[in-house]
């Protein structure tokens, strides 16, 4: 019964993530830039694009320029967050591939991290006038949903011992469309249930700043507009 | 603190965060541009009735016309990077001066309207109804913002609020709320040619008084040519350099490399204005349409190259959109940047040796260098991206001999704007430009402090206005501001120039390239 509850909303859930993903980013795809506008100084090449897109979304760059607390706090949240979904693969994946071993140990204390980058935003949205003067009860309240994604799993990690054999069949059962028993673990059910909540409000709130990075002209154009004549579809149109 | 008169004056730092002091500009509005002010540019005269659909049409529209635009709206996460970046806010304190804040002026709106949170749980993702106190803040805010850019250099996603403001001041255009200043000189260029609606036989006789003033000041006869034909530049400047001080000495400075450079120049009274206003305004076709004089201008003279004179936007309009909106340039000379900035050319001309100075001319001196904020983030020079902060450097130590910078986090991609920027250079807005310009202020007088600074250089027509305008607020001299060429005019000694041999004698330097 309790695995046909979850087994149902994480398909509701997967399919609203994927969908939501999909219209998003073909609005962002197929919207033209009209004109060129990088903030400069920015790259002449389209390598020199990617290269400053790698440091904005490894490393943070832009933010690191901007505010060192917000950047450490961010970072180190974002950064976990990576060791985390890492370490969660060995329960999509029913091998034990080497790189899943390897970022185990990892992957465990990153909830430390995690949560500690949690709480300095939540701390911050609170103590400095300024950021708590732009916040919306959203925004804190998804804090409060990472908090309490990161705090039930590290519990079950490092208190109440789930039953992690009998999630990772769950969960191969579900990618093989075949509903499985989940353990009625309070604290399994929290954790999977917020995990369901992030999944379905991701493509409809600021979440989408993910994928939304990538499609920023300030930083994904190339500065060459006097070499290469750049125009804009619906722009075209006017010189007709 | 009430009256803002002595407020200005009291920051300890240039980039000090002020504590909040909310509402503190809301009553601050620039004239509404008149009905015939607003059609010339194409736009309804006044307030539609209808203005609130009007309104939510057109920010659908350019969420489907404008990448940014949509990607910026979605993507703020409220993380607070940018709340200290804005000069305006630093100057004010008025928290809604605070770029993430001026940003949700419009997304909340947004919210409300074109998302699932916001159409319904608005007071969880902070959304609301658009109403007339809505459109009279947007009206209010987003002329405080002067579409500098600072801000989305320090943003994670380059959330530029610049993109934002543009397209609130196109939704309040289309809705018959345009401002009076940007809009009324629209439409002179449309009309003249210029933004100060100065005609061709007025510009004539400026410019012969002008060549007049340099041969009187140097004994050699400098043409500064208006409309000739099959000369090879054509020179794009502000209108303001051909009236204003310190512009007009960066005139006389470009016409004096010229002259030196051996080229055949000229000016065009039809495309007399570098200046793009339709930038500031958000608009697309206004500023294609003020793009596409030039490029007539540059077809009706048969020039080969075309040269835009220190200013700031008017260069980002060139650099960044001029191919795109008036292009393409088939019929110049390819062998050249199209376009190219006066100081590229003055760089190169130095590089080659083709320019003599005396750099003792500017002894009297000792500088410091504004980066224009469109110049610095949204254009670049030469072919190195910084070329834009090093080569009016570079120009500026090879005709002075005294040049320091200012503090780091204020110059080059972070430098503060001169409060002035993008159409808010008018006298209804002066409290602002007083208090916006008070960070960039406070780290001139560090330098002043620290190495006895007397003036500022910058490359932009607007920044020079302003900056002549409050500099005596800030204990400077109105004077105290100068153009980059104006330096160069200063210094170059011209072939043939009467006191050349007093110059041989004294400590005459050949230009170095470091």
């Amino acid at each position: 019964m309790l695995g046909t509850i979850y087994a149902i909303l994480f398909y509701i859930a997967t399919v609203i993530l994927v969908a939501g993903l999909v219209m998003r980013i073909r609005r962002y795809a197929r919207t033209p830039a009209p004109l060129k506008i990088p903030t400069t100084p920015a790259p002449t090449t389209g390598w020199g694009v990617f290269w400053r897109m790698v440091r904005e979304v490894l490393f943070f760059q832009s933010l690191y320029k901007s505010n060192k607390w917000i950047w450490l706090f961010g970072w180190m949240m974002h950064m976990s967050l990576w060791l985390i979904l890492a370490r969660h693969m060995r329960y999509f994946i029913f091998e034990s591939y080497w790189w899943i071993e390897a970022v185990q140990f990892a992957g465990t204390y990153a909830s430390f991290t995690f949560l500690i980058g949690l709480g300095g935003l939540l701390f911050r949205r609170f103590a400095v006038e300024r950021i708590r003067y732009i916040t919306s009860p959203s925004d804190v309240l998804m804090l409060l949903l990472l908090i309490g994604i990161g705090a039930s799993g590290a519990m079950m990690r490092f208190v109440t011992h789930a039953d992690i054999v009998a999630v990772k069949s769950f969960i191969l059962g579900l990618s093989r469309f075949h509903i499985g028993y989940l353990p009625a673990d309070p604290v399994l059910m929290a954790h999977l249930g917020m995990v369901i909540t992030l999944m379905i409000i991701f493509p409809i709130s600021k979440l989408m700043h993910a994928p939304g990075v990538f499609f920023s002209p300030t930083r994904n154009q190339v500065d060459n507009p006097r070499e290469k004549r750049h125009l804009a579809p619906w722009a075209a149109e006017l010189e007709k | 603190m009430a009256d803002g008169a002595e407020d200005f004056r009291k920051m300890q730092h240039a980039l000090d965060v002020p504590c909040l002091k909310p509402g503190s500009m809301e009553g601050l509005k620039p004239f509404v541009a008149k009905p015939e002010h607003q059609e010339k540019v194409g736009f309804p005269g006044e307030l539609l009735p209808d203005w609130k659909e009007k309104a939510l049409a057109k920010m659908e529209e350019l969420g489907e016309k404008n990448r940014a635009f949509q990607v910026y709206l979605d993507t703020c996460v409220k993380c607070g990077a940018c709340t200290d970046k804005c000069h305006y806010f630093l100057g004010t304190g008025d928290p809604k001066n605070m770029p993430v804040a001026r940003q949700d002026l419009l997304r909340s709106v947004y919210r409300r309207y074109f998302t699932f949170a916001g159409k319904y749980f608005p007071w969880l993702v902070g959304a609301r109804d658009l109403t007339e106190e809505v459109l009279d803040e947007w009206y209010s805010y987003y002329h405080q913002c002067s579409e500098c850019r600072r801000c989305s250099v320090f943003c994670p996603y380059g959330i530029d609020t610049a993109e934002i403001t543009m397209a609130a001041r196109e939704i309040m255009d289309s809705v018959g709320m345009g401002q009076k200043y940007s809009n009324e000189i629209i439409g002179k260029v449309k009309e003249v040619g210029n933004n100060l609606g100065l005609n061709p036989k007025a510009l004539r006789a400026t410019l012969e008084d002008l060549e007049e003033d340099i041969e009187d000041e140097t004994g050699v006869s400098v043409r500064i040519p208006l409309d000739e034909k099959g000369a090879d530049i054509l020179l794009i400047t502000p209108s303001a350099d051909f009236f204003a001080e310190p512009h007009i000495d960066g005139l006389l400075g470009y016409a004096k490399v010229f002259h030196e450079a051996g080229v055949s120049w000229t000016i065009s009274s039809y495309a007399s204005e570098a200046a793009n206003f339709g930038l500031f305004i958000g608009s697309y076709e206004n500023m294609r349409e003020i793009s596409l004089r030039i490029r007539k201008a540059a077809e009706d003279l048969g020039v080969k190259r075309i040269v835009f004179g220190e200013c700031g936007h008017a260069w980002r309009v060139a650099y960044s959109f001029l191919n795109t909106l008036a292009g393409p340039f088939d019929f110049l000379d390819q062998n050249y940047p199209i376009p190219q900035h006066i100081l590229e050319f003055t760089w190169n001309e130095i590089q080659q040796g083709n320019l003599k100075f005396d750099k003792s001319q500017n002894d009297h001196i000792r500088l410091t260098y504004h980066d224009s904020c469109n110049v610095a983030r949204a254009s670049r020079m030469g072919d190195m991206p910084g070329g834009q902060f090093e080569i009016p450097r570079n120009v500026i130590k090879a005709v002075c001999n005294n040049y320091f910078d200012m503090d780091p986090d204020t110059i080059k991609e972070s430098t503060l704007c001169c409060g002035g920027g993008g159409g808010l250079l008018t006298d209804d807005l002066m409290d602002l430009r007083i208090k916006g310009s008070s960070p960039r202020m406070t780290a001139l007088q560090d330098v002043t402090e620290e190495h006895g600074v007397t003036h500022m250089a910058a490359i932009c027509a607007i920044c020079k206005t302003q900056f002549s305008k409050v500099m005596p607020k800030f204990g400077y001299d109105m004077d105290s501001i100068v153009s980059v060429h104006q330096l160069v005019s200063n210094a170059i000694i011209l072939t043939g120039q009467d006191d050349e041999d007093d110059a041989d004698t004294g400590p005459e330097e050949e230009t170095s390239n470091e």
